[in-house]
């Protein structure tokens, strides 16, 4: 149990050492061995914790942090099968993308400066998914938040990068008030904000009848919110895309596996606040059914590679939030855990490619590289097959155990939205199998043919490149793309073999959620949908990825003449359903002229008091200037006068 | 001539208010810088015929010991002040003080 302490700060440790290693060129590619060292120890202190018993959830004090009058936040971390779950997740897809990293980001400037980033967010988001109260989750929180910004912004030269990396912080913030409400509104409710506290109060006051209050039915849609925004929901996802401006491997790890998933964990975590208001968890399955479909939908009309998995993300996470909507922790969980896989493996994949093709991430422009990248070819078809949801991979089992759950729940409860919601789910099940496989024909089937893109990757110098490393970053003239070293297919090998046995755990997910605070009350349903379930969702999958084929392998004119026949449709998906513009005029012209408003009124009132008290000494002294003559003479009968005024009022006064 | 005992405090103090008054004038009337820092001498004298007079008929000694601190930092003063106005006419070759009126506020 004492391993546990360990797991944030070794990564803590690693990213202090690679900040050192930032201050000397020579000691740039130190950076690596010791973030990969530092997060393959938390990975194997997991392994320690994991074996360890913890029981249904165990309380172990770090140190002391805020401890004011009753309210109390410690370093304490508390383990359940829930935080194991999450801990492999984090170090062990940390330690495979920061592998992977070490080859990809190799002759770039800011290799330590990458790793640094890499290894603080690792303690962030241990420190997030191991806290035992909500203050110290919270640090974790926004810690992971502020590495994402770093990351995203990690090309700072380039401007879209400086304003991706601004919106995801800013559109965060937005999530983070309602979440940080929430947590004031918990310690003003339950006055502890300890994790296992509340959500033991929040289970007794749901047996109890009538003891929930209005504060109670408030605090899930606060969190709610912060969940929305971490985890790139409606309306909060357009961060979320504009994030890939990031490089690669931080999109797999980052932006596809772990930070976004905290919203699905917090929810899972604090099932029981949720159930105690009627609507929270409806609203949670509505918004995330309607993700799914909704960032399916754009995905469709993408043409750049790590949109599409961008745009793919949000939508799974939309099944995650589905998945926990429908009261299936075990659902959400369970596809939080084989997403990652696969999707850190699709974002790697196509970091191999853009590699390959010196940036170039545009689908038009790159068609038939099966024989130059068998490899990545064969990989990337793994993810692919995982994410459509072909049994028996990965993506199946989580996304088919969610829609039965919903399906279930909406048949057995009589809940209309519920069956709504999964047949929505079906039906971006089949959007699914057939962006995914879009961008798969497209990449490596057909006839060969590539333009290279213009990515410089910052090389530090032109004499380093040549033999500092083996592959190529490209220069903008042309070379042959070629499949990468082993050093970056090595830890791609291990994700596809998790992409396609991760569907076996799920009766281990199930055992560890069902004794975590995730755990919801059995209930059994007359009406057991998972078995046809089985058989329509694989044959959506198929049927998606058959399509998928005859119009982006078989017969590529044909598409784009099914194209022409829609222009409108088309355009809208294309331009992502103008959401950023429609957000542009609602909320951020109107802020930015009520920010001219408030400048101005700033630079007229309030600076106007302001400089006004400075004036006035000096306009005072303008009128008095004409006494200072000059002359001796003059000064003196001026005292002179003013003690004998001063005489005569003492004598007039006494 | 009367005796000494028949003078009363007021002489005294009648003494030291012209000698101060005096001064005074002078301070006010000439431009001489020599002149008028001589003329703040007996207003710094007339003040301490006074205080010695103060002194001498309330039989209290604070007003002598007073006196002493006062001509000490006269003569400190006429160091300084002799010192000031030796260079003030090294730079304009005179010693009228209205030579100095451009250092107005």
């Amino acid at each position: 149990m004492t391993a546990v302490h360990f797991i944030p700060w070794f990564p803590a440790l690693a990213a202090v050492l690679c900040g050192i290693c930032c201050t000397k060129k020579s000691w740039r590619p130190l950076a690596a061995p010791i973030s990969i060292a530092s997060i393959a120890i938390a990975f194997l202190l997991s392994l320690i914790v994991a074996g360890s018993d913890y029981g249904a959830g165990t309380q172990v004090h770090s140190f002391n942090w805020i401890n004011i009058g009753d309210f109390s936040a410690n370093f304490s971390y508390f383990i359940d099968s829930l935080t194991i779950v999450m801990l492999f997740v984090v170090t062990g897809i940390g330690t495979l993308v920061a592998i992977y990293g070490s080859g990809y980001m190799k002759g770039d400037r800011g290799y330590a400066r990458f790793f640094a980033a890499v290894s603080l967010f690792i303690f962030a988001m241990t420190t997030l998914v191991l806290a035992d109260n909500l203050v110290l989750l919270f640090l974790g929180w926004e810690g992971v938040g502020v590495c994402s910004y770093l990351l995203i912004g990690y090309y700072y030269e380039k401007p879209s990068a400086v304003a991706a990396a601004k919106k995801a912080f800013i559109v965060n913030r937005i999530g983070d008030v309602g979440f940080a409400t929430g947590i004031f509104l918990i310690w003003m409710t339950f006055g502890t904000v300890n994790l296992s506290e509340v959500v033991a109060q929040a289970r007794a006051i749901g047996d109890q009848e009538g003891a929930v209050t209005t504060a109670h039915l408030w605090i899930p849609f606060l969190l709610m919110l912060g969940a929305f925004g971490k985890s790139a929901q409606i309306p909060l996802y357009v961060w979320l895309p504009d994030a890939m401006e990031g490089p690669t491997p931080v999109s797999a790890l980052i932006h596809a596996a772990t930070m976004v998933t905290a919203g699905v964990y917090i929810i899972a975590r604090n099932i029981a606040l949720f159930e105690l208001s009627p609507y929270a968890l409806p609203t949670v399955a509505t918004i995330g059914g309607a993700t799914a479909l909704f960032a399916a939908l754009i995905a469709l009309c993408q043409y750049d590679l790590k949109r599409v998995f961008a745009y793919s993300t949000v939508s799974q996470l939309g099944y995650m939030f589905l998945g926990v909507g429908a009261l299936s922790t075990v659902g959400g969980v369970y596809h939080l855990f084989t997403h990652a896989f696969f999707k850190a493996l699709l974002f790697l994949t196509a970091g191999s490619v853009m590699h390959a093709l010196a940036g170039q991430l545009d689908l038009r422009r790159i068609s038939g590289l099966r024989t130059k990248m068998p490899v990545t070819a064969a990989l990337m078809l793994v993810g692919c097959l995982a994410l459509a949801g072909v049994p028996p991979l990965a993506g199946f089992f989580s996304k088919d155990m969610i829609l039965a759950e919903a399906l279930d729940k909406g048949l057995n409860e009589g809940r209309l939205i519920y069956t709504v919601l999964a047949i929505v789910g079906l039906v971006t099940a089949l959007l699914t199998a057939y962006y995914t496989f879009r961008l798969w024909f497209r990449v490596f089937m057909g006839p060969t043919y590539y333009e290279m893109g213009d990515e410089h990757h910052h090389e530090e110098d032109a004499a380093h490149h040549g033999h500092g490393h083996g592959h190529d970053h490209g220069h903008g003239h042309a070379h042959e793309p070629h499949e990468m070293p082993w050093l970056m297919n090595g830890p791609l090998v291990v994700l596809a073999f998790g992409s396609v046995f991760a569907g076996a755990f799920g009766g281990w997910i199930e055992r560890m959620i069902g004794n975590s605070t995730a755990a919801v009350a059995a209930h059994h349903y007359k009406i057991h949908t998972h078995d046809v379930m089985v058989l329509i969702s694989s044959g959506v999958a198929i049927l998606g990825i058959a399509i998928a084929a005859y119009y982006h392998w078989l017969r590529r004119p044909a598409a784009d003449q099914v194209a022409a026949t829609m222009p409108g449709l088309v355009r809208t998906l294309a331009n992502k359903f103008y959401v950023d513009e429609l957000y542009d005029r609602l909320v951020v012209r109107p802020l930015h002229m009520l920010g001219e408003i408030f400048f101005a009124l700033d630079a007229l009132i309030i600076d106007g008091l302001v400089m006004l008290v400075g004036k006035l000494p000096g306009l005072a002294g303008r009128l008095i200037q004409p006494a200072q003559t000059g002359r001796l003479q003059g000064y003196g009968l001026g005292m002179a006068a003013g003690a004998a005024a001063l005489g005569v009022i003492l004598l007039l006064l006494l | 001539m009367a005796p000494l005992d028949d003078f009363t405090l007021a002489h005294f103090l009648l003494t030291g208010a012209v000698l101060f008054v005096l001064g005074m004038i002078g301070f006010l009337t000439r431009r001489n810088l020599i002149v008028m820092f001589l003329c703040t001498e007996m207003m710094f004298q007339g003040v301490a015929v006074s205080l010695a007079a103060f002194s001498r008929f309330y039989l209290h000694v604070t007003g002598q010991t007073f006196i002493i601190f006062v001509l000490t930092i006269a003569a400190a003063e006429a160091a300084l002040a002799l010192g000031l106005v030796v260079l003030l006419f090294r730079r304009k070759r005179t010693l009228d003080a209205d030579a100095w009126s451009s250092m107005s506020g």
